[in-house]
């Protein structure tokens, strides 16, 4: 890479890219200030929409995405936002979200974003605005030491040391993001890095070769043929799929595998939709708010197979009362995820999606040994199926206040089941999980390892630009709304058409739940006397603000807010403030234990 | 039980704080740490020993070379391998006790590398347990200071931890 420094004076029309000449006045390589190689290298990775918002330490590539048009820069009103929204869009297209802050202030707001990316494995580059390099360490005007700060919540993290190396750096930024366990990667950047009159050569770096890392492309066929021989031995198998197949896109060949053998299936969270919820084969998700099968049949198994899952405290509950009768398959792409709480007996670590499709070859053409005991196994859990079935949830009676339950359920309804659905988190989490039906993966777009309130809307915001033609909806709550409400402003600014569904409990209903189940109900500060008037709230943006008080209400309300795909609709809905989640795994105890109801117990 | 892990690491700025960082992060400790470029000056050899059990071995080591940094790693212990340490001890070497200090500063093949009227400043090198072993007998006679580097290691034989 060249390292020979062109100076230019700075005209007035901006910085067009100056190039070296050959003899015959052909041009060679392109000459570019590390502002405009920065713009340069996001367009040649094909980057579409960068979030950010701007600040000192950033204005000199504020400027040169201001001079192109490719990659379009969203004004959002805080920098978590940007995150969020980025990493909204990475789930929902499988690409990574890019992020532009300033230094200090503008990268410190970043970091919760950057940290939901970082516990649900989400590809995502944060550049960041430094203070110029001579000033770092004397406590400068916004300085922060953004790569110790994020050190424990990044895959990995640069600083670009000279201008020169900002396209191999971003390009492994990129690479890093995107492969093996995706997550997020920050880009330091001192403001003198990026000096417009500083001019150096600039190729993008098709390819990228780092000694150190190395990301498994395949499983151990040895280990993958003891796995298939097991499965097709299990008396009760049951799969247990993780967000590893969302990002891994082996969705496809998951539904194949789980299909030719006929095993039933459960999810974690954040594996939803890898597998149509609506098959028969589907018994939802599992673990604290689990279906009742699925958490039943995972307790009862001998055979666990676990893909791109990780056994997570959310999902085992007590990991001494795990599936006491279950051998354990676990195939990962990251070796520190297998055996790291609950052991592996056969372990596989490799790709989701290489895996299985050579287990999809192994299984063509062979039959279990036991089909009897596979019947006998489905007997079982329709069974637990049967018992819960209608049971639920209590719907509201007429004139009653609604039940969050109902209003999803509703939504899913007039959307056809087909709308990419973001999420907050508390309750109306969980009951969006519970009743929307997603058939498809990458649709349920939420906070799952980190549970941040104030993800859903901004998530929301990153898919829709991205997915204009589509639903893009947020289920919320009025607890979580207010802390990303002001990215109504962006929304305004961008004309994004995104539905919000406020599930308003007047209060903070997980919070709530768990001091009336362990508190006997002292509700320290999870009431909420001062909301705001929504309604007015909405309309002082200039959108459209439904209330809906009623059952009768519901449906046309929802109708209404889908007519027009690219209105933003904020539907307010009273709901039952005493309403709680469940099943819900009882603490310390084993799968199998839950509370049903708030009178019924396994 | 006591393992001690060899690192080859990008000698880049930031890689030692990762390393150190992962051990606080996932709750890992650290009994001792010692790092310096190898041959080629783009990688650092980094040893580090710490205790736990296979699970949390197995937990570090994957943790380790999860990091983009790290090249390569061994865990030594898992084999024959040989292990050192230096340290420099200041001892008082007053009266009779003088005589004594050298005395036993010859039975464990350390070195008197600094003198004054008052003290003898040790060098001695072995493995952690000869150290330790040093410091116990000096005790009696009184340690003024301690600086040990840090347990390095390498494995026996025809194996090497290289690209
Ligand atoms: C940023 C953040 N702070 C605190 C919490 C803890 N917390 C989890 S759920 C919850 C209540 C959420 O209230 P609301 O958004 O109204 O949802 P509800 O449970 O009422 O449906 C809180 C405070 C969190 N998850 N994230
Ligand atoms: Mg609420």
């Amino acid at each position: 890479m060249g390292r020979q420094r062109h100076t230019a004076a700075l005209d007035t029309a901006g910085c067009p890219a100056d190039r070296t000449r050959d003899l015959q006045g052909r041009n060679t390589v392109e000459l570019l200030s590390g502002a405009d190689m920065i713009a340069r290298f996001l367009q040649d990775e094909g980057v579409e929409y960068i979030y950010g918002y701007p600040g000192g330490a950033a204005l000199h590539i504020y400027d040169a995405l201001f001079r192109q048009d490719k990659v379009k820069h969203i004004l959002v009103r805080h920098e978590q936002a940007a995150t969020h929204a980025a990493d909204g869009y990475a789930r929902a297209s499988g690409k990574p979200g890019c992020v532009l802050v300033t230094s200090g202030p503008g990268a410190t707001n970043a970091v919760t974003g950057i940290a939901t990316a970082y516990m649900d494995s989400i590809p995502m580059v944060v550049l960041c605005g430094q203070v110029m390099s001579h000033l770092i360490g004397d406590d400068a005007f916004q300085e922060t030491d953004i790569i110790g700060v994020t050190r424990p919540i990044v895959k990995h993290s640069f600083s670009i040391r000279h201008p020169s190396e900002i396209p191999e750096v971003l390009k492994k930024a990129f690479y890093l993001a995107a492969t093996g366990r995706p997550g997020p990667v920050v880009v330091d950047i001192p403001k003198d890095m990026t000096a417009p009159t500083e001019r150096y050569e600039y190729i993008y770096p098709k390819k990228v070769k780092m000694r150190s890392y190395n990301p498994v492309t395949r499983g151990h066929t040895g280990q993958i043929k003891k796995a298939v021989e097991m499965m097709l031995k299990a008396k009760r198998p049951v799969f247990y799929t993780g967000g590893g197949v969302v990002t891994g896109k082996a969705s496809e060949g998951l539904t194949d595998l789980v299909k030719q053998l006929g095993f039933p299936i459960t999810t974690t969270l954040m594996g939803i939709g890898s597998y149509p919820q609506s098959d028969r084969q589907c018994l939802g998700w599992l673990g604290m708010h689990g279906s009742y099968e699925s958490n039943m049949a995972m307790h009862h198994a001998d055979l666990i197979i676990a893909i791109g899952a990780r056994f997570d405290d959310r999902v085992t509950n007590n990991t001494s009362k795990f599936c006491p009768t279950a051998k354990i398959i676990h195939v990962d792409v990251d070796p520190s995820s297998v055996s790291k709480t609950v052991r592996a007996d056969v372990p596989i670590v490799g790709p989701a999606s290489s895996v299985i499709n050579e287990m999809i070859s192994l299984v063509q053409g062979q039959s279990i040994s036991q089909p009897e005991a596979l019947t006998e196994w489905w007997q079982k859990i329709d069974g637990w199926r049967a018992e819960r079935e209608g049971k639920l949830y209590e719907p509201s009676k007429p004139g009653e206040v609604l039940k969050p339950q109902e209003v999803v359920e509703a939504l899913c309804r007039v959307t056809r089941g087909e709308a990419y659905v973001t999420t907050d988190v508390g309750q109306h989490q969980m009951f969006a999980a519970q009743y929307y039906k997603f058939d498809k993966p990458n649709r349920l777009i939420t906070s799952g390892g980190l549970g941040t309130m104030g993800f859903g809307f901004p998530a929301a915001m990153g898919i829709k630009q991205n997915f204009p033609d589509d639903d893009v909806v947020c289920v919320t709550g009025e607890g979580s709304f207010q802390m990303m409400m002001q990215e109504l402003s962006t929304c305004k600014q961008y004309g994004v058409g995104v539905k919000i569904v406020n599930l308003n409990n007047a209060s903070l209903g997980m919070v709530r739940q768990w001091q009336d189940l362990n508190y006997k109900s002292r509700h320290a500060h999870s009431y909420m006397e001062s909301l705001p008037d929504f309604h007015m709230l909405i309309e002082a943006y200039g959108f459209t603000a439904i209330t809906v008080n009623t059952l009768d209400e519901l449906e046309p309300a929802l109708e209404r807010a889908f007519a027009n795909k690219h209105e933003l609709v904020f539907l307010d809905v009273k709901v039952d403030p005493f309403e709680h989640v469940y099943p819900m795994q009882v603490p310390l105890g084993a799968m199998r234990d839950m509370l049903l109801s708030k009178t019924e117990r396994t | 039980m006591r393992h001690i892990i060899s690192i080859l690491m990008e000698n880049e700025p930031g890689a030692l704080s990762r390393v150190v960082g992962l051990f606080s992060q996932r709750n890992f400790n650290i009994e001792t740490l010692n790092v310096a470029p190898t041959e080629d000056p783009s990688l650092s050899r980094l040893t580090v020993t710490t205790v736990g059990d296979d699970r949390v071995i197995e937990q570090i080591t994957k943790h380790l070379n999860k990091l983009i940094d790290v090249v390569k790693l061994v865990d030594l212990t898992e084999g024959n391998h040989i292990e050192r340490e230096l340290m420099l001890v200041k001892v008082k070497a007053l009266g009779a006790a003088r005589d004594e200090v050298k005395r036993t500063v010859d039975i464990f093949r350390a070195q008197i590398v600094d003198v004054t009227p008052s003290l003898y400043t040790v060098q001695i090198t072995g493995d952690a347990s000869k150290l330790d072993a040093f410091l116990q007998a000096m005790a009696p006679v009184g340690i003024l200071e301690v600086a040990r580097t840090g347990v390095s290691g390498i494995a026996r034989g025809d194996k090497v931890l290289s690209l």
